[in-house]
């Protein structure tokens, strides 16, 4: 199972890369005009979202194949808002390395990813990010067996990490600027570097400190294993999608505001219906009754009242997939709404 | 020629300037579409607001790389370093895998036919296994049974002489050099020297006189001894640093990868049973009335296998001996699934996802597979004309 998914993953990888060299060779030029994406989407009938597929708690299926996590439920929003049926997503598994070329050669429309807004992937890879829905950073993960009590303390040690991310130069980063030498192994996978953590080919395994949540319950033994204290980075995690689909750009960074909005008005998905009787302003903007907000987008004007009704509020979401609602027990932390001490802040729908 | 008597000259000369015209126009439409796919990604590439050329090669590559055989460092080198240290590590495994998988695929490849029916069974049942496995799984097999079976660091294995092993590696004691170890070299660069001279002069005298010349002990002499009394000389200039248990790791010492052992077992055990039947297939090409030949002369098997039957398989065995280097050179990207930092993982795995220029970095590694591949058939072939030179 395992063998072949890493077999999978390498011809996935490679596809990709020919799949992209192909497409722009051949002239995918439609796939980038305006507002094709959304027309591209509606006439296929589904939503291809790119998504984790190894990390619990925001992307992976279900032995039964039903994908859950809060990168997916953020997927499903966009088609509820499309199609007023959550269902309608096509869920494409993508590891680190090929994210950003599936999306750049249209096998994806967004990329719903647990993936890091950085300048450098916002200016040069053609892509844009919508809005940040998870502020993470990162964090190592070790053995209690080492009596390690701070990622301070980790001179000379082994440290097992996923190749193309942002973790990778970060771990860098920080062993340098605390003078400690580091040995990094680096695996194309996150699933191939938890193993080889776990068979103690590595100290250390490092990722965003949500991921080492969702990677400690896959270990043989999660109590062995302690997270330390120290958040090394900054990794504001936003779906991203082509640059140049002004329009498509929109809609997905809607739909995250959508759903904080709702949060902050107190609208989830048990008392919407009873909401749209709501007499204040704000919620009956947000639920469509009225203004003409969705129209804009390309949309109905109940776009929101179907993310709402189907997928739930950002609290609904964090809480199911990551928070107190499921086995990773994720505090809100900097993801509390900014009337709770955090930082997701909805914009106004006006 | 019977043909120019049968079609007049004139229809003839027609009908080559046509084949030179249908060559140039097949030529030009290649060419031409080649131009505009070029064209049409440069393009496109721009209007998607892609990032294109090869500027990122001089940026700050900040990932860190485990085997490194030129000096490297996260915080000041660049990425077209990165792809040096890359390039060296695919180099550094094909090319020890190489030889090993030539000496065990000669040596499985005779075995297979010897009297012996314990050896040439046992030398079949591992070319039938291992080559109808799929390399990736014998890959993931050697890495996972490898780093299961090793010690941790703590329960260390000491090896005599000083090494170490355990599952982050294979630590042995690193040679330090001091002043005076340089005579040492000259001393056994020279003794190699007169060896190869001393060997060609015996052959030479054997082609003229027939006396076989025994130069073993003089040539062990000369490379052995000779060096070994310089090193006593110069007052032994060498030292070792013995690797010693860190808090996490091995400190000092050479370090062997866990994952450099598993990709290079992989592919020479792989590789080898392939070239066991190439051996096997060579020799079996020799027709037998050589091998009663060398018999019926009083050699003995194994003078008659050396200096008769090989020498005449070589020329069968080396085409499709070259075909197999070539697949082991590319079978090496599958380091890509265990973690091992070749050209595959850091450059068209690391560098490509840092930068986002696909088109770039895949065309890069494609061109360099093609050279290597091309360097090593090219001396593969300069070996085949070596030694098909001598057929009378």
């Amino acid at each position: 199972m395992l063998k072949g998914q890493i077999m999978m993953n390498i011809m996935k990888r490679l596809a990709t890369a020919f799949a992209v060299a192909i497409a722009l060779c051949l002239g995918a030029q439609a796939a980038f005009a305006q507002s094709a994406t959304l027309k591209a989407v509606q006439d296929r009938g589904v939503l291809n979202c790119g998504a984790n597929g190894q990390l619990a708690g925001f992307g992976m299926p279900d032995p039964q194949g039903n994908w859950t996590g809060f990168d997916v439920d953020f997927c499903r929003a966009i088609a509820a808002a499309i199609f007023n049926d959550p269902t309608k997503v096509k869920f494409v598994p993508l590891i680190a390395a090929n994210r950003f070329t599936a999306l750049q050669s249209g096998e994806v429309d967004v990329l719903s990813r647990n993936t890091t807004w950085t300048m450098e992937r916002d200016t040069t890879l053609g892509i844009d990010f919508a809005a940040v829905n998870f502020y993470d950073g990162q964090g190592f993960m070790v053995r209690k067996a080492l009596k390690v009590n701070s990622a301070l303390e980790l001179n000379d040690a082994s440290v097992c990490v996923q190749q193309g991310t942002t973790t990778e130069l970060n771990l860098a980063d920080y062993f340098r600027q605390n003078h400690m030498s580091l040995k990094s192994v680096t695996f194309a996978t996150i699933d191939e570097a938890i193993k080889a953590y776990d068979s103690s080919r590595c100290d250390s395994f490092t990722t965003d400190s949500s991921g080492l949540y969702a990677s400690r319950l896959q270990l043989a033994d999660p109590n062995a294993n302690i997270v330390l204290p120290e958040i090394i980075s900054k990794e504001p995690l936003s779906p991203a999608v082509r640059q140049g689909d002004d329009t498509w750009e929109d809609i997905v960074r809607w739909t995250h505001y959508a759903m904080v909005d709702a949060e902050e008005l107190g609208v989830n998905q048990h008392n919407v219906d009873d909401m749209l009787k709501s007499d204040a302003p704000d919620i009956r903007r947000l639920l469509g009754v009225e203004g003409q907000f969705g129209v804009s987008l390309g949309l109905t004007k109940d776009w929101a009242y179907r993310i709402i009704k189907e997928v739930g509020n950002y609290g609904e979401s964090f809480e199911r997939n990551v928070g107190q609602g499921s086995p990773l027990k994720i505090a809100r932390g900097l993801n509390a709404l900014w009337t709770k001490g955090g930082l997701q802040y909805g914009l106004p729908i006006r | 020629m019977p043909q120019s008597m049968r079609s007049p000259p004139s229809s003839q000369a027609a009908r080559r300037t046509g084949n030179i015209a249908l060559q140039v126009a097949l030529v030009v439409i290649v060419g031409g579409i080649a131009y505009a796919a070029i064209h049409n990604a440069a393009q496109n590439l721009a209007e998607a607001h892609i990032a294109s050329g090869f500027g990122f090669w001089n940026n700050t590559a900040g990932f860190d790389i485990s085997q490194t055989l030129i000096d490297y460092s996260a915080s000041t080198s660049t990425f077209g370093r990165a792809f040096w240290v890359g390039l060296l590590n695919t180099l550094l495994v094909s090319g020890i895998g190489i030889v090993i998988a030539t000496v065990l695929g000669f040596a499985v490849g005779i075995a297979r036919l010897s009297r012996n029916w314990l050896v040439s069974h046992l030398a079949g049942g591992y070319v039938e296994l291992i080559r109808n496995v799929p390399l990736l799984l014998q890959l993931l097999f050697w890495y996972n049974s490898v780093l299961r079976a090793l010690p941790l660091v703590r329960g260390s294995v000491s090896l005599p002489g000083g090494g170490l092993l355990n599952n982050r590696g294979l630590f042995l004691p690193r040679p330090e050099f001091s002043p005076g170890f340089e005579y040492v070299l000259v001393a056994l660069l020279l003794g190699i020297a007169a060896s190869i001279v001393l060997r060609l002069w015996a052959r030479r005298r054997q082609d003229r006189t027939g006396e076989p010349m025994r130069i073993f002990w003089i040539a062990f002499g000369l490379i052995v001894v000779m060096p070994a009394v310089a090193f006593v000389a110069t007052g032994a200039p060498l030292s070792f640093s013995f690797p010693t248990t860190g808090r996490f790791n091995v400190m000092g010492g050479v370090e062997i990868l866990p994952e450099f052992a598993a990709l290079l077992l992989a592919l020479s055990i792989y590789t080898a049973a392939f070239i066991a039947e190439v051996v096997r297939a060579g020799i079996l090409a020799v027709p037998h009335g050589q091998t009663e030949a060398a018999q019926a002369l009083g050699l003995r098997p194994s003078t008659a296998l050396r200096y008769v039957i090989v020498p005449q398989a070589m020329r069968v065995i080396v085409p499709p001996l070259t075909s197999q280097y070539l697949n082991l050179i590319k079978n090496s990207s599958l380091a890509v699934a265990i973690g091992y930092p070749d050209l595959v993982q850091v450059f068209a795995g690391s560098v490509l996802n840092l930068t986002g220029q696909a088109v770039e970095v895949v065309a890069i590694t494609m061109a360099v597979y093609l050279f290597i591949s091309l360097v090593t058939s090219l001396l593969m072939n300069l070996y085949g004309y070596a030694i098909a030179a001598e057929e009378r």
